[in-house]
């Protein structure tokens, strides 16, 4: 109970500093920023601040872990103390630092994978939009067909191929990922394509590097950003959810899903550490459920006036 | 005519969601209406009739609510009643109209399911009298097959028949006052007078008083006894139909009237190479033909109108002059030299020549490029202009369609007018220097007095420039107004072309006289004549 | 209206009437629709497995070393390929997988030589009752709390229910699961471990797999209960909604009357969305839980790179989620009065 009251406390710490952060940018930013910042409902300001600290925790990891991320620096499985806040894992290494290292490694490894798929889903979806015809007919097909396996179980049989290193883990998820990536990126640019403004560049004798990049993609890029979003959670629950399995980034790299699975052992004692990083992933996932939420609120409520 | 009041609005006030705050869109409005009264609501897009109607149900959308005043019918405040009164009255004493009929059925129900509702739940009468009556009051109405059309769901319906349905429906409780909300709107004009005629009729069988909303004002002389005349949430003037159209007070008033009294000179006759000459087309669309050998000419500095409902093939058309939808057989001739028919085979100065200004400025005009740049990018592209020339150039522009360029010239498109998108549009055509213009449905999504801006602008630009426009329309009005010859079209033909006045003066073909009988007129007895003379006529 | 429609509709019908030749034309249309929707299905299934079988093609090594390991003479290795047909050009060993698996027989496992289908077995059996558990807890709890979401539309009820959907989206299922372990099981109410074998009782397996269904309501439940609030307040925008209101009719008569029967195709598609979820969400479950399923199965497979194995169960997955799908397109093109009663 102890610590369910630390953690509501953490939060409520957070969400008061997030509000903070919405009144000093409300005063502070100027022009459409400050217009922003003043329809943020307060669950996006928290999402945004939990961001940036994932973000800094991220870059600053050698400098805050108190202890490198692979070494074994006491006995298994000890309690939290002063030495180790958070106590040792199965196999004597510091709680703590790996939770820190994690923030580099589950992160990076997610965003890397996210931004890999988004570039080759939405290039391939805006370019099938555009151009129509047998070229949008074989993409979409392929990736009807692709899409009617269900990604975990299609990652896990592309992983059995490809093996489980980090490399073809997030080539394996980028690849499955893709293929919703480009279902949206394609209904998103259809949606436009349609309007007279794409047929008076076209009769103007536009190209279609141009038709993409200056009409297209300038109308496409709010979607698109709330769908990176999105994706990103996508991405990151489900590398977690491989790791957790043993399929996915594996021991020593320091990976939250795998903590998870190498201690948890512990709950069945009643100890919440192997619960710690997978709150971590939880918290970072509403924080862009959050954010995303309120962009597409947005979006629709501009719409509508 | 019994002189009570029916229904009494004092001090109106609604304000909408914007944002987070509330704006009033209804400014203290007062409204009186007599029993067996049509009270007719005019106004432009904003002006908040829509709101005003539904107000008089005690009923506020989503997003709306009601601030201030009282509504009284029947002597009683809508406001000061709870819902479930309210709730017996709407359909039972008040009923509504809309304006998309095919929207506002649902779905998933036979109209005679939804006729017979309200009767039934309001405890009017049992299922199988409203049965009954529905057949009544659809042959009342006229709908072919009365005894057969509430049987079938509101898709295999036509917008016309669907529309009569619903005031029919409407009438099923025979209710003290109806609201029709823009009616005939969405509705062809040979379409639109049939179903304005059945409205009128029905509502004087039962005198019924009405609320009919809309915002053309010939429309609303056949059938309101009493015109009032909204300006962004409040009254501009109120006036017996009559008195209205005869003497309107107030100068907003009268400008509705502007586009239909705005005429160009006449121009003379036009001879040698014409611009533009389409020869033969035959289109289509797959295997559905969509144009059928259709020809005509335009000639530099004069305006060719092409008239038809939709479905006619007048867009269609436009399609295959620009290289949109090659023709299946038949040329379109620029100056003499034949085009080729695919948009890709044609030269960069094929292109320039033809423009086109599109219906719905919001979706021509790249909602994420500055003035600057949609405006500039054509004389960039095609005249090679560059720096310190391109921005005189798009500032001369921009002083062509009268928008200051120090306060216009980086402003995105959503912070302009309806009016002035368009003519940033325009400003885009002209840009490329061309000699001929297609216009597409360029004035029907606008209010009447900036359409006549519009009108006006584009005759300057034709005089100073030479240029010829083709001009696409379903409004007789400005064909009227601005064309110098005429080009009729139904199902893919041409029907009719000549000069205008020739055009304007009988004989006619049978469908351009139904067409051209079928544009409304500012004297309320236009109705009631023509119907005499149609019935007169078979 | 055009005079073919008027012929068609024969004679005047009253409003309990019967079918008229119109509408069997209609019935046959509908038929027809349907019957390519299966065709179509079906295809979809054929492409998938074809894309799950040529996944073994890449695979690096081929089934006979793979069995019988690094140190076996290439003599046993050629007999073994001889007698599993691994010589046989690819299309006719797809068309031996497929046929086997169409009848049930996978094959057998390369990890240890045994017939696939035993392996499967039960645990088929055990992952179809966990999912069925979670759909029936899952299912009434979200439409109506996705329903009364929409109706009481921005409202204090309406932003916890988003806020706490979103936050249950957010979180991985082995955090939701051993979050419960710590919770439920900590205090012995439920077993935190699932031992059920073909003999459990009912009674007794709802017992033991009351945490791990759970587990998966609560997920599911949030990705639900958001679809379905979405469609509604979508349908409750709709113009015949604001007409039915001015028709005087009550709240209660707009919801079942008008809403509903519009809004059956769009909850369709949001349960068979989700039950397919419910599919691949079942894996990450039941290993938290040591469920024998098939999803722990797979996982097992896959760290042992056992590839016939993942193949099998890969397909058998995949044709319950294309089913489950169909089955949805099928049901809402039913429910659909436009496509029902065509013109």
């Amino acid at each position: 109970m102890n610590f369910a009251l630390t953690v509501i406390l953490g939060l409520v710490g957070l969400f008061a500093l997030a509000a903070l952060m919405r009144w000093g940018a409300r005063h502070a930013l100027t022009g459409q920023a400050r217009a922003m910042a003043h329809d943020m409902p307060l669950t996006a300001a928290f999402g945004i601040l939990v961001i940036l600290i994932y973000t800094a925790v991220a870059i600053a990891a050698p400098a805050l872990a108190p202890f490198p991320e692979r070494d074994i620096v006491g006995t298994q499985f000890q309690a939290w103390s002063a030495d180790h806040p958070l106590g040792t894992d199965r196999i004597g290494r510091d709680m703590l630092s790996r939770l820190i290292y994690g923030a580099r490694n589950t992160v990076g490894i997610a965003f890397a994978t996210t931004a890999l798929a988004f570039v080759v889903g939405s290039i391939l979806g805006l370019w099938a939009a555009l151009v129509g015809g047998w070229l949008d007919q074989v993409l979409s097909r392929l990736v009807d067909a692709l899409m009617a396996i269900p990604a975990l179980i299609f990652s896990l049989l592309l992983l059995t191929i490809f093996g489980t290193s980090i490399l073809s883990l997030i080539l394996v998820i980028a690849a499955v990922d893709a293929t919703r990536v480009f279902r949206l990126a394609r209904a998103v640019a259809q949606g436009i394509v349609v309007m007279d403004y794409i047929e008076a560049a076209k009769l103007r004798g536009e190209g279609s590097w141009f038709l993409i990049r200056r009409e297209i993609l300038p109308n496409a890029l709010a979607p698109l950003v709330a769908e990176f979003g999105l994706r990103f959670c996508f991405v990151f629950l489900a590398i977690s959810s491989l790791s957790f399995l043993g399929l996915g980034i594996k021991p020593p790299t320091a990976d939250w899903g795998s903590m998870v699975r190498d201690n948890a052992t512990l709950i069945t004692f009643g100890d919440v550490t192997p619960l710690l990083p997978a709150g971590c992933i939880a918290l970072l996932t509403v924080a862009v459920n959050f954010v995303v939420d309120w962009q597409l609120h947005r979006a629709s409520g501009l719409k509508e006036q | 005519m019994d002189r009570e009041v029916l229904l009494k609005i004092e001090g109106l006030r609604i304000e909408g969601r914007s944002g987070d705050g509330w704006t009033e869109i209804v400014k203290g409005i007062d409204l009186t209406l007599h029993r067996g009264e049509v009270l007719g609501l005019i106004g432009e897009s904003g002006a908040g009739k829509s709101t005003v109607g539904l107000a008089a149900m005690g009923f506020a959308r989503d997003g709306c609510r009601i601030t201030g005043g009282t509504i009284a019918f029947d002597g009683t405040d809508l406001r000061q009643i709870p819902e479930p009164a309210r709730r017996a009255l709407r359909g039972k004493r008040i009923a509504y109209v809309a304006q998309s009929a095919a929207a506002s059925f649902n779905p998933a129900h036979r109209l005679i399911d939804q006729y017979c509702e309200a009767p039934v739940v309001h405890g009017v009468m049992d299922r199988a009298r409203a049965e009954t009556d529905a057949i009544e009051l659809y042959t009342r109405m006229q709908l072919p097959g009365p005894g057969d059309i509430g049987f079938r769901y509101p898709h295999q319906v036509s917008g016309g028949q669907l529309q009569r349905a619903m005031t029919a429906m409407a009438m099923a409780c025979r209710p003290d006052l109806i609201i029709f909300d823009e009616p005939t709107t969405a509705l062809d004009v040979t379409t639109q007078i049939e179903v304005l005629a059945a409205i009128r009729d029905i509502v004087r069988q039962f005198n019924t008083a009405a609320i009919y909303i809309t915002h053309d004002l010939a429309v609303v002389a056949q059938a309101a006894d009493r015109i009032k005349v909204l300006l962004r949430g409040q009254e501009v003037e109120e006036a017996d139909t009559r008195a209205m159209l005869d003497a309107p007070r107030e100068a907003y008033t009268k400008s509705l009237w502007a586009v239909r009294s705005f005429a160009r000179p006449e121009q003379p006759p036009a001879t040698g190479t014409p611009v533009l000459s389409v020869q033969g087309v035959t289109a289509a669309y797959g295997k559905t033909r969509v144009l059928d050998d259709v020809s005509f000419d335009i000639h530099a500095g004069r305006t060719v109108a092409v008239v038809g409902e939709s479905g006619s093939g007048k867009s269609t058309t436009a399609r295959v002059i620009t290289g949109l939808l090659p023709p299946v057989s038949g040329k379109v001739v620029f100056q003499g030299a034949p085009l080729p028919p695919a948009l890709k085979s044609r030269s960069r100065d094929q292109l320039r020549q033809v423009q086109m200004i599109y219906q719905m400025a919001d979706t021509a005009l790249n909602p994420k490029l500055r003035l600057r740049e949609l405006i500039g990018r054509p004389a960039q592209m095609y005249l090679g202009l560059q720096g310190r020339a391109l921005e005189t150039r798009i500032r001369d522009l921009l002083d062509l369609i009268e928008l200051d360029p120090d306060t216009y010239i980086d402003r995105l498109p959503g912070e302009l007018s309806g009016g002035q998108k368009q003519r940033i549009g325009i400003a885009r055509a002209l840009a490329a220097e061309p000699q001929l213009i297609i216009c597409d449905e360029v004035t029907s999504a606008l209010d009447q007095i900036v359409q006549e801006g519009i009108l006006k602008l584009l005759t300057r630009l034709q005089g100073e420039f030479g240029l010829a426009y083709m001009f696409i329309t379903h409004d007789l009005a400005t064909v009227r107004a601005i064309a110098d010859e005429v080009v009729v079209m139904q199902r893919g033909r041409v029907i009719e072309q000549g000069p205008k006045a020739a055009m304007f003066t009988p004989p006619h073909e049978p469908y351009t006289e139904l067409l051209l009988s079928s544009v409304p007129e500012m004297d309320p007895d236009w109705l009631t004549r023509l119907l005499d003379r149609r019935a007169a006529g078979h | 209206m055009d005079g073919l429609t008027q012929t068609r509709s024969g004679p005047r019908r009253t409003a309990t009437g019967g079918r008229t030749p119109w509408e069997d034309i209609v019935l046959s249309n509908v038929l027809r629709i349907i019957l390519v929707r299966v065709a179509l299905g079906i295809g979809l299934l054929f492409i998938v497995s074809l894309v799950i079988f040529w996944a073994t093609e890449l695979l690096p090594g081929d089934l006979a070393t793979q069995l019988l390991g690094q140190s076996a003479t290439p003599e046993t290795v050629a007999a073994l390929r001889d007698q599993l047909g691994l010589n046989d050009p690819a299309p006719v060993r797809y068309w031996m997988w497929l046929s086997g698996a169409v009848t049930g027989d996978f094959g057998v496992s390369m990890a240890n030589g045994r017939p696939i289908a035993e392996m499967i077995g039960a645990r088929l059996g055990n992952t179809v009752f966990l999912a069925l558990y979670a759909a029936a807890l899952s299912v009434p709890i979200s439409l109506v709390l996705g329903i009364l979401a929409a109706l009481w539309r921005n409202s204090v009820f309406d932003r916890m229910a988003n806020a706490g959907a979103l936050t249950a989206i957010s979180f991985p299922e082995f955090f939701v699961a051993y979050i419960l372990v710590l919770w439920l099981a900590q205090t012995g109410l439920f077993p935190s471990m699932v031992r059920i074998n073909p003999t459990t009782d009912l009674g007794d397996r709802l017992y033991m797999t009351f945490l791990p269904a759970l587990t998966l309501t609560l997920v599911v439940t949030a990705h639900m209960m958001r679809m379905t609030r979405a469609a509604i307040i979508n349908l409750m925008a709709s113009p015949y909604i604001e007409m039915a209101r001015l028709k005087g009719l009550s709240p209660l008569r707009i919801v079942l009357r008008h809403a509903l029967p519009n809004a059956l195709a769009p909850i369709i598609n949001v349960i068979a969305l989700n039950l397919a979820y419910l599919i691949t969400g079942v894996v990450v479950v039941e290993v938290v839980f040591v469920y024998p399923g098939l999803g722990q199965l797979m996982v097992d497979a896959v760290s042992n790179r056992d590839i016939a194995v993942v193949q099998a169960v890969a397909l058998i997955f995949a044709a319950a989620y294309v089913s489950l799908n169909l089955i949805a397109d099928v049901l809402s093109t039913i429910t659909n009065p436009r496509l029902m009663h065509q013109r």
